[in-house]
Parts: C-alpha cells; structure tokens; sequence
C-alpha cells in the first residue's frame, strides 16, 4: 500500500534575506523565522504518480525533504498508510537530483544496498541482477557511478530506489541536468516504470510538460510562503501528446499564467 | 618547444631517467664545491670520500643498526599519532559539538613545535627509545586530526541521507560511508604527516638516545667526522623519498580509486 497524507505541514526557515523582505508581514512569520510552507494539506491514492510542480524558492523541495523524514515540520505531520514519518526509512525511498549513488560502490554493490539483509544470498543476487536488467544496466554490473553516463546514474539509482520496494518514491528534479534527448527517454522510462510497478510516485519538478505528461495528478505550489494553488487529476490517455490533446494544451496554458508566465511570447 | 601536456603519463624511462639527470648534477656541483670552495676535505668532503665511508659504516653494521632504530621509532609514534588521531578526527568532522569544544585547543598545540617539547619529554620519559617516540607522536598526531575532520566534515551530506533512508546504523555509517569517503584524502594526509615524522626523529634522536640516524649525526659531529654526518643525511633523504614513494602507491590502490 502506499497512501499518503501530508497533513497540515508548515515549515519556517530562518532566513535574513527573505526575513527583510518579508518585513512585519505577519503571514509571512512564523516567531522569529520565515514561512516557507504554509499549512500544506495533500491526500494521495496508492499508486498514483503526482507531479509537484512550482517555481524555485518555492519550498517544494523543503516539502519533498520534509516528506522522506531529512527535515522536520515545525508543524502538522506526513502519514504513510496510518503510520506518521519521522525519519528517513526504507519504505519512503528519495531518489535524489545528483550524487545519489555511493561512489566508493559498484553499480551491483549499490543496488544491493538496501537488500543487505537478506540471509538468502543467491535469492539476493536474483533481486539485484533483476532490478539492474529493468533499468538495462546488465554489463555495468562492476562498473562505478564515476564511469556511467548521467542517465545511466539515474537509472542505477532508480533500481536501488525500486529493489527495496518501498511503499512511496520520492523524485527531486529527476532529470535536471540531463540533455535534452536523455532528458525524453529518462522520462519515458520513469512513465514506463511507473505504468509498471504501480508504486505512489512522488515528483517534484519545474517543467510543466514533465509534469502534464506523467502525472496522474498535478499540484502547482507556489507563491510565499508556499500554498497549493493547483491539485487536479490527469485522466489523459498515454502517450500523452499536447498537439493531439486540446485540453492538455489549454492547462498548460492556464498553469503558465497561474506562475506568472505569458506561454506565448 | 611543444607545450606541456601534464596529463600524458610519461613512459617509465622518462620517469627513471629524468630524476637521475638532477641527481647527477647535485653530485656535479658537491664535487665542484668540495674543490674549490676552499674548505678542508674534513670540513667538506667531496662525493667520492662520503661514499667510501658509507661502503664503511655500512660494512661495519652501524648505518644499518642506526637506520633501524630510527624507522622503528617513526613507526611506533606514527602508529600511535594514526590510531589516536582517525578516531578523533572522525568524531570532530561528524559532531559540531566536539568540534567547537576541541577544536581550539588543538590549533593552540598544533603550532608550538615538536622540539620545544623536548625539556618536558625527557624530564617526563627519562632517557631511551620514549621521550622520541612522544615526539614523533606529537608531531604527526595534530596534522592527522586536523585533516581528518577537514576531510570528513567534507564528506557529501546526501551520503549520509542515501545511509539514513536505507536504515544504516550508526556503526554502517562509519564503515560504509565515513571510511571509504575519508580513504583518498586521508591516504593524502599521512602523506604529508610521515614525511613531518621523519623529519622530527633526527632531533628527537639528538636527545636521550644512543642509537638512530639523529645520533648517528651528533656523534659523528663530536668526532668531527663530516663524511659520517653527511653518510646519515643521505640516508634520511633516501628513506624520505621511498616513504613518500609507498604513500603515493597506497593512493593508488582501488578502493581509494573511486574518487577519479
């Protein structure tokens, strides 16, 4: 199962530059910090795949952070399936932007990692040999995050994510930093993936296509202090295509105009 | 001239031979000078007369007996600078507070010199293999706990969240993240705190001892033997640059390799 309740999170920062900015705005206060989160109330069903989607600065990696148990709500609390988070754990898995990987490890030794427990070694190797195929890294078994590619390095991490199978995925910016063409196939490999193992999929990204084009579900966060401005179901079909779907355009439209930004220049 | 390619590895007879070049012509210009700087073959003597006494105290036993006990000392003290100063250096680059508390006062110690701790050492070791070892041990001891905790308070935050989500223990954290994130720069560190240990052992050994290279010098000084003098410096400067050479094959090794 993997049902998840961000219950009434806030979070405040202490922060000077924002703080002299913000003045004596009291909705910006939190005692003597400022207001990042403000009240954030989410509900998501077992196996959906949410996109959060905001400009940066807007506290949804401090929300993502908040939720794989890094950092601590000053208020309010995250639920996975009844059970409160409060630290990380291996059935919230955050997949992160960059680095993810142990360098001093194999890609096998990595994937391995959460799997570290099991008595039954060749039952281990089996999981591990499985999860590095789904990704098609097999021949880069042996090799270290350092003589992989970017994409390759994401994927390593994907499988690492997955072998524990954990109740909720967590996603910084999966594809940041990617090219262009790594960038599409990654994400169609994640779409793929999900489609696939049905795990509750947590992104957060600044691309609004990514977002419109994997999510089952879309939160736009934005402003400051953060607050939803959007949370909308997605029942598109897949593949998704924006020329072909005229109400996937038209809220693209509307959610560049909700962040502030003409979509047509 | 081509322009310096400094990332091409050179072939292996470029790297022997370039070196002995320099050698060569240190032992050139020692010749020329012994000649003719006027000086007295026993106040300066030339190559020729150092290396005969060398075949000497080497055929007699005593650069051997000398080289022994010196590099047993180094080890002793760097052995024990090692094992107190990795642990305590993991703990200040992990634990701020230990850090703030400790920190201070070690850059307070770092600075005064091994050899202003020789009055001290000899009145609180007596005579003998101690007060030499406590000074080989002070003098790699600080640069060992201060590298470490640069290196390890360094170590990449999101390794220790990637432990943290896959339920590491605080004792799996140690071992599969502080210790192999700490390996290539710690390899550096005792690098450069080997060669500082070697360099205090020859005073340290000018003290309270009878034995050692340090010993060696001083008593050949009394007996006003310069050729025995620059026998032992030539020695200190040989095992110098092998231990440096095992360092740098030690950073070689494949698990301090995953950093390239």
């Amino acid at each position: 199962m993997g049902h998840i309740v961000i219950d009434n999170i806030s979070k405040a920062y202490r922060n000077r530059r924002r703080q002299q900015r913000a003045g004596d705005d009291p909705e910006l206060r939190y005692g003597d910090q400022i207001l990042v989160l403000d009240h954030i109330q989410l509900e998501f069903q077992d196996g959906e795949m949410v996109c959060i989607l905001g400009p940066s600065g807007c506290g949804k990696s401090t929300l993502l952070k908040i939720i794989a148990g890094f950092d601590q709500p000053n208020d309010g609390r995250i639920v996975i399936d009844g059970r409160a988070v409060t630290r990380p754990g291996s059935d919230h898995i955050f997949v992160f932007q960059h680095n993810g990987l142990l360098p001093w490890m194999t890609v096998w030794e990595n994937v391995g990692l959460g799997l570290r427990h099991m008595t039954d070694a060749p039952a281990k190797a089996e999981r591990i040999a499985e999860y590095i195929e789904m990704v098609e890294l097999d021949n880069f078994e042996h090799h270290y995050p350092h003589q992989l590619s970017g994409g390759m390095q994401r994927r390593a991490e994907l499988a690492r994510a997955l072998a524990v199978n954990p109740e909720l995925l967590i996603m910084d910016e999966p594809f940041s930093g990617l090219d262009f063409l790594t960038h599409m196939k990654m994400r169609e490999e994640v779409v793929n993936m999900h489609e696939f193992i049905r795990k509750t999929t947590i992104v957060v990204t600044h691309d609004i296509d990514d977002a419109l084009i994997m999510g089952d579900r879309i939160v736009v966060m934005s402003g400051q202090p953060s607050g939803i401005k959007l949370d909308r179901k997605l029942d598109f079909d897949r593949p998704r295509d924006f020329q072909k779907e005229p109400a996937l355009n038209q809220l693209r439209n509307e959610i560049f105009l909700m962040l502030g930004v003409p979509y047509a220049v | 001239m081509p322009s310096d390619t400094p990332l091409m590895p050179r072939p292996w007879k470029t790297r022997l031979a370039l070196p002995c070049v320099a050698f060569g012509l240190l032992l050139l210009a020692w010749e020329f000078l012994a000649r003719f700087a006027g000086w007295s073959t026993d106040v300066f003597p030339g190559p020729l007369k150092v290396f005969a006494s060398m075949g000497e105290l080497i055929a007699n036993g005593t650069l051997m007996k000398h080289t022994v006990a010196s590099l047993f000392r180094v080890t002793v003290g760097f052995y024990l600078a090692v094992l107190g100063g990795i642990p305590l250096g993991i703990m200040l680059g992990r634990w701020q507070n230990a850090r703030l508390l400790i920190n201070p006062m070690i850059q307070f110690l770092r600075p005064i010199s091994p050899l202003a701790w020789i009055p001290l050492a000899m009145l609180w070791f007596g005579i003998g293999d101690k007060p030499a070892v406590f000074l080989i041990f002070l003098s790699s001891f600080f640069p060992i706990v201060v590298s470490t905790t640069a290196t390890v308070s360094a170590i990449n935050p999101i390794y220790f969240q990637v432990g943290a989500n896959f339920n590491f223990t605080r004792w799996e954290m140690i071992t599969r993240v502080i210790v192999p994130a700490m390996i290539p720069g710690t390899i550096t560190a005792l690098r450069i705190s080997v060669t500082i240990a070697w360099l205090v052992v020859v005073a340290a050994e000018m003290i309270a001892v009878q034995s050692g290279l340090g010993y060696l010098i001083l008593d050949s000084r009394n007996a006003l033997r310069m050729d025995y003098v620059m026998d032992g410096m030539i020695v200190i400067g040989l095992i110098g640059l092998l231990l440096d050479y095992f360092m740098r094959r030690l950073g070689r090794i494949e698990s301090a390799g995953w950093h390239n």
